[in-house]
């Protein structure tokens, strides 16, 4: 990737909100604005770092939009490198004429998440903020972009590194003692440093244990709505969402295929898909769409096995039961309105709601508890770390293995370098969390996960 | 000017512990070899401590062995107190060290030189490097003399400018007694290479006659010998004790009282000293809170009187040395025999040398020892072997041969040497190999024999042993993998108090258990009494450490992946920009070969790493 020549994009998200920024960064950055940004002061010379108002105007001389905008001159900037901001008025029509302007004129149009690339090549971000900032253009939801940002500040790589920096120390002792068996040194004493490991294997673990939560919030639950036909999935899904987007009727089958839509529930982002009814069915397009249900429960986070509070239970409630034990799962007793006793229950064991989608109740209470579950009863505060990468994840599980096998060796006075094979290698995982060791494979990963302008 | 009428494929310059493994290699290799020194009386000559091996070291002893160098071999024979170190860890971290009869070391080493049929062994002090374009064609001594050859190895220890200091008095001298080299580094300085200075240290020799023995705690050798040299069965020589000394308060206050004229407190000594060996004024500066500092004292032969007492290294004046050695128990009417001193000397940063020790700016010279930073008589005997054998594979036609980090302790040396900053004398550590478990002394002959073989240096003797060992290993292996133990086999519970043996334990299982080695199952198991120790050593090993083992392969797997990336010989690091001025520098300076060595280059970011492949894929689709 050519990591030289000057690159722009939009820094926000196309739509049409209320200010969009064009972001540009490279050499030419500074003269692309002066070429044709006139501040309403009629300055000349921009100082770095500073807002200024004016009007952005097109070859011809007529404003395209009134503007602010700023030069940050290198180094301290996102990439490193010089970098403008345009804030225009975030009409697309506005944003488009302001790239075509500058690709015109040789500025190339940034590749997603080459902003981000520049800033980690430069040395501005460490690998696992850059992930953070991937994140944070995804984000959906407020708590999500909280979590991104206390990565991206650091907060993760901070505690890697006092890991890592508490590691290296007893390493550097282990070493010691291999290396130096005629010298006096402090006393072969595997008490104290093994329960240095305990210790961090103990905050390692709190970190990872928020790997559930912090991936819900940054990626979003998926949750599956389950029942045979016209139980009333579609309707609760429109209640939950608080607008008609599933097609409702009184015929059993409405729903073909999947329908997936976006909300938060209780802060926690979430998609709730919507399925056909699992039945037994002769009809080709219904049994693909029975189908794919069938192939989502694996994947959700969470099933919400609907039953008709207004019909007797029968042999298709139990069979859509069947394929939903081994699964997270919440039975939910639909049109509790017109509810009365629908038969024995004790068949699941699913935490049971009822809800009415016509009145509306009992749907917070299930709102509720679908947060509390999703977040595990794990209440993010400002000051902890959450692990949202699954290769964060899996490293520091590599390396609470090291470890814990660190331990198991000290404890039974095994050879210290065995000891020292684990500390190392402990040492390559919270190193391919931080950086400090890595492969292109994986920076291909990050760096295509990354949406244009960040 | 005059030249010798004869010209050799390889010229050596300086009979150390480096010289003398390039010229016994690159004439065993059947090159016309000569190797020229300062005086022919010091010839493989210990100036510092008499010992060999060590942590680390032994593994590197045992390394140049299996490739067919002289060392062990000659430690072996001249070894008065054999001593096995750690060997309550694992046996990737056990090495072996010996004292050495100082006189009979270099004696040896001598005779096996003089009757080694292509090598010269002649006396003279090479003042000039003799270069025509970029290529070294000979050596040029002293007294006028043109030595040609179409390689030449340099092997100058301390002598290149060597500057000896006691106290604030210093002269030119390359060893206690001998004159140094004055004109080699400037005809490197102008052949462009960046020369340093280093400085090293080596205490007073004290007189056996006049130390109270009784005073000081006996520190005998093993009773069981294990020796070096994969050829050696047994160590004739009789077997010497060394001796425990401590330093005491008074002996620091005394130290810190003659600081003033200390060359080195006084900024005289501009060379780095060794951070591992640090001289004793040093230590008691530094540790003001340690009482008492050991010192191990070693005798330096059979036959003399001197003793060396270790980790006392100074540059104090004499009249200071003495009264330090006097204030401690046991060396109450201590006399010294030879003063302490320190040696400053020129460098030249190994940085500027490809793997295979042939310098980048003049084709055909080679380096080898202290020339290149390093500190040691193993860590240069070592380079020294490498460096002739490369330089009679060059006459030869042949490719260099570039030993990896994961096949030897030798590998990890060269890779260093050649990718990181000297920062002070090099030493090889077992923690500089990041593949320990599988780089031990008791594998050397199975990492290298082969090798040894190919290059030319493995003779039939050597070749028929190993390969005897190799299939010992392997038959044992088979009845080890093949066997189990039942309850039936009542002896065997009993003895090894198995208990109740429900289903029966592979011999693999058992031998897995910590409390139990492989000699308790050669008395069941007549089979394996057929085989060798060193044989039977090598399945327990795999056995026992099969887990561990197995994770290291993996690591090197990994490994090997980064090191198969080549960098071309010709990339233009001008043309990839976004790497920072700092690191294209370094990269233009060291000129990895492979992208796991230009990730080893301090400073060289995992981000830059990605640029560079990046690049290489696009410039050459790699
Ligand atoms: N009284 C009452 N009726 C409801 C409620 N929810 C749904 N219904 C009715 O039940 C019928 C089926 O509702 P849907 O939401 O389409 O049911 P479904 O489970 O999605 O059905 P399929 O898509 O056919 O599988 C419709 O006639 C709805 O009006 C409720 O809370 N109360
Ligand atoms: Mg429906």
């Amino acid at each position: 990737m050519n990591t030289t020549d000057t690159i722009i994009a939009p820094a926000t998200a196309s739509g049409d909100g209320g200010i969009a920024i064009v972001r540009i960064s490279g050499a030419d950055a500074r003269s692309a604005l002066s070429a044709h940004f006139k501040t309403s002061s009629n300055r000349l010379e921009l100082e770095s770092h500073r807002l200024y108002h004016g009007y952005l105007l097109d070859f011809d001389g007529t404003p395209i939009d009134e503007v602010m905008a700023v030069y940050m001159a290198a180094p301290h900037t996102y990439t490193r490198d010089d970098v403008v901001e345009i804030h225009c008025h975030g009409s697309q029509q506005v944003v488009k004429s302001i790239l075509n302007l500058y690709q015109s004129q040789g500025l190339r149009l940034a590749d997603p998440g080459e902003f981000t690339y520049r800033a980690y090549v430069n040395g501005r971000l460490d690998l696992s903020q850059a992930e953070a900032v991937s994140s944070l253009i995804h984000a959906k939801s407020d708590s999500s972009r909280r979590l991104a940002l206390s990565q991206v500040d650091g907060l993760l790589s901070r505690q890697i590194y006092s890991f890592a920096a508490t590691l290296k120390r007893l390493l550097v002792l282990v070493e010691a003692w291999i290396d130096f068996p005629e010298e006096d040194l402090p006393a072969e004493d595997l008490v104290t440093i093994t329960a240095t490991f305990a210790q961090i294997v103990a905050e390692i673990s709190v970190i990872t244990n928020s790997y559930g939560c912090g991936r819900v919030l940054a990626e979003g639950a998926s949750i599956l709505l389950v029942g045979q036909p016209n139980v009333g999935k579609s309707s609760l899904l429109n209640a939950l969402l608080g607008e008609d987007r599933a097609i409702v009727t009184s015929v059993p089958g409405t729903t073909r295929d999947l329908l997936e839509e976006g909300l938060t529930i209780e802060g926690v982002p979430v998609r709730l898909v919507d399925t056909a009814g699992l039945r037994e069915s002769s009809d080709v397009v219904e049994l693909e769409g029975i189908k794919r249900a069938e192939k989502k429960l694996a994947e959700a986070d969470l099933v919400l096995f609907v039953v008709d509070s207004g019909q007797e239970l029968n042999d298709r409630d139990f069979y859509v039961h069947s394929q939903c034990i081994g699964h997270p799962a919440f039975l939910v007793m639909a049109k509790s309105d017109i509810g009365k006793s629908i038969g024995d229950l004790s068949f699941c064991d699913f935490p049971a709601y009822r809800v009415s989608a016509k009145t509306g109740s009992g749907l917070d209470e299930l709102r509720r508890a679908i947060s509390t579950f999703l977040l595990d009863g794990y209440r993010p505060a400002s000051e902890t770390v959450m692990l949202t990468e699954r290769r964060h994840y899996e490293a520091l599980l590599f390396c609470l293995d090291n470890l814990k096998r660190a331990i198991t060796l000290a404890n039974d006075g095994s050879s210290l370098e065995l000891l020292a094979f684990e500390l190392r290698e402990a040492l390559y995982y919270l190193g391919q969390i931080s950086g400090e060791t890595t492969t292109e494979a994986l920076l291909d990963d990050i760096f295509s996960n990354f949406c244009i302008g960040k | 000017m005059s030249n010798y009428n004869k010209s050799y494929e390889v010229v050596v310059v300086g009979a150390g512990h480096a010289g003398c493994e390039a010229a016994l290699a690159a004439a065993r290799m059947g090159c016309s070899t000569l190797l020229l020194t300062i005086g022919l009386d010091t010839v493989a000559q210990m100036s510092c401590n008499p010992s060999i091996g060590g942590l680390a070291k032994g593994h590197l002893v045992h390394e140049i062995d299996a490739m067919g160098g002289e060392m062990g071999v000659n430690i072996d024979a001249t070894g008065i107190q054999f001593r096995r170190l750690n060997t309550r860890k694992g046996p990737a971290v056990r090495a072996a060290r010996a004292q050495a009869d100082r006189m009979a070391y270099s004696a040896r080493m001598k005779n096996v030189i003089e009757a080694e049929p292509l090598l010269d062994l002649k006396q003279g002090l090479v003042d000039e490097l003799l270069v025509e374009k970029n290529r070294v064609v000979g050596v040029r001594t002293r007294e006028g003399l043109d030595f040609y050859g179409r390689t030449v190895v340099l092997t100058t220890g301390t002598f290149m400018r060597g500057l000896i200091h006691i106290g604030l008095n210093h002269y030119a001298g390359g060893r206690a007694g001998e004159p140094s080299a004055e004109g080699i580094s400037g005809s490197l300085r102008a052949q462009g290479f960046r020369v340093g200075r280093l400085k090293t240290g080596t205490p007073a020799r004290l007189s056996a006659r006049s130390i109270d023995f009784s005073k000081l705690e006996r520190q005998p050798g093993d009773k069981v010998i294990k020796p070096f040299s994969f050829m050696t069965d047994k160590i004739e020589r009789g077997q010497v004790d060394c001796y425990i000394a401590e330093t005491n308060e008074t002996t620091h206050q005394i130290i810190r009282d003659g600081l003033d004229q200390s060359p080195l407190f006084a900024g005289v000594i501009e060379g780095v000293g060794p951070r591992y060996c640090p001289s004793i004024e040093d230590k008691v500066v530094r540790f003001p809170e340690k009482k008492s500092h050991q010192s191990f004292l070693e005798p330096e032969g059979v036959c003399g009187s001197e003793m060396y007492p270790s980790g006392l290294s100074t540059s104090l004046p004499l009249d200071v040395q003495l009264a330090y050695f006097r204030s401690m128990v046991g060396f109450e009417q201590v006399e010294i025999m030879r003063p302490g001193y320190a040696i400053e000397y020129d460098f030249v940063e190994p940085m500027q040398l490809s793997a295979s020790l042939e310098t980048r700016a003049v084709g055909g010279l080679f380096h080898a020892g202290q020339i290149n930073g390093t500190s040691g008589y193993e860590e240069a005997a070592g380079q020294g072997l490498l460096a002739g054998i490369n330089a009679a594979r060059q006459c030869q036609d042949r490719d260099p041969i570039i030993i990896g980090r994961d096949v030897a302790y030798l590998g990890v040396m060269v890779d260093d040497l050649i990718t990181q900053p000297t920062t002070d004398p090099y030493r090889m550590f077992t923690s500089r190999s990041e593949y320990r478990l599988l780089l031990r002394e008791d594998n050397a002959d199975q990492r290298l024999t082969e090798l040894g073989r190919t290059i030319g240096l493995v003779g039939d003797a050597r070749w028929q042993r190993y390969l005897e060992k190799q299939q010992q290993v392997g038959a044992a292996t088979r009845i080890i993998k093949g066997g189990s133990v039942t309850s039936s086999n009542r002896d065997i519970v009993k003895k090894l108090q198995l208990g109740n043996l429900k289903s029966g334990l592979s011999l693999e299982q058992l031998l897995r258990r910590p409390e139990i080695n492989i000699t308790h199952l050669k008395e069941f198991y007549p089979g394996l009494g057929d085989f060798s120790a060193q044989a039977l050593e090598q399945v327990e090993i795999a056995v026992k450490y099969d887990g561990y083992i197995k994770r290291q392969l993996e690591q090197v797997e990994r490994f090997r992946e980064q090191e198969n990336l080549k960098i071309p010989d010709d990339i233009d690091y001008d043309a990839i920009q976004s790497i920072s001025t700092e690191v294209r520098e370094k990269l233009k300076k060291i000129k990895p070969i492979s992208l796991g060595h230009a990730g080893r280059i301090q400073g060289v970011t995992p981000a830059a790493l990605a640029v560079i492949q990046i690049y290489l894929r696009k410039q050459y689709h790699a």
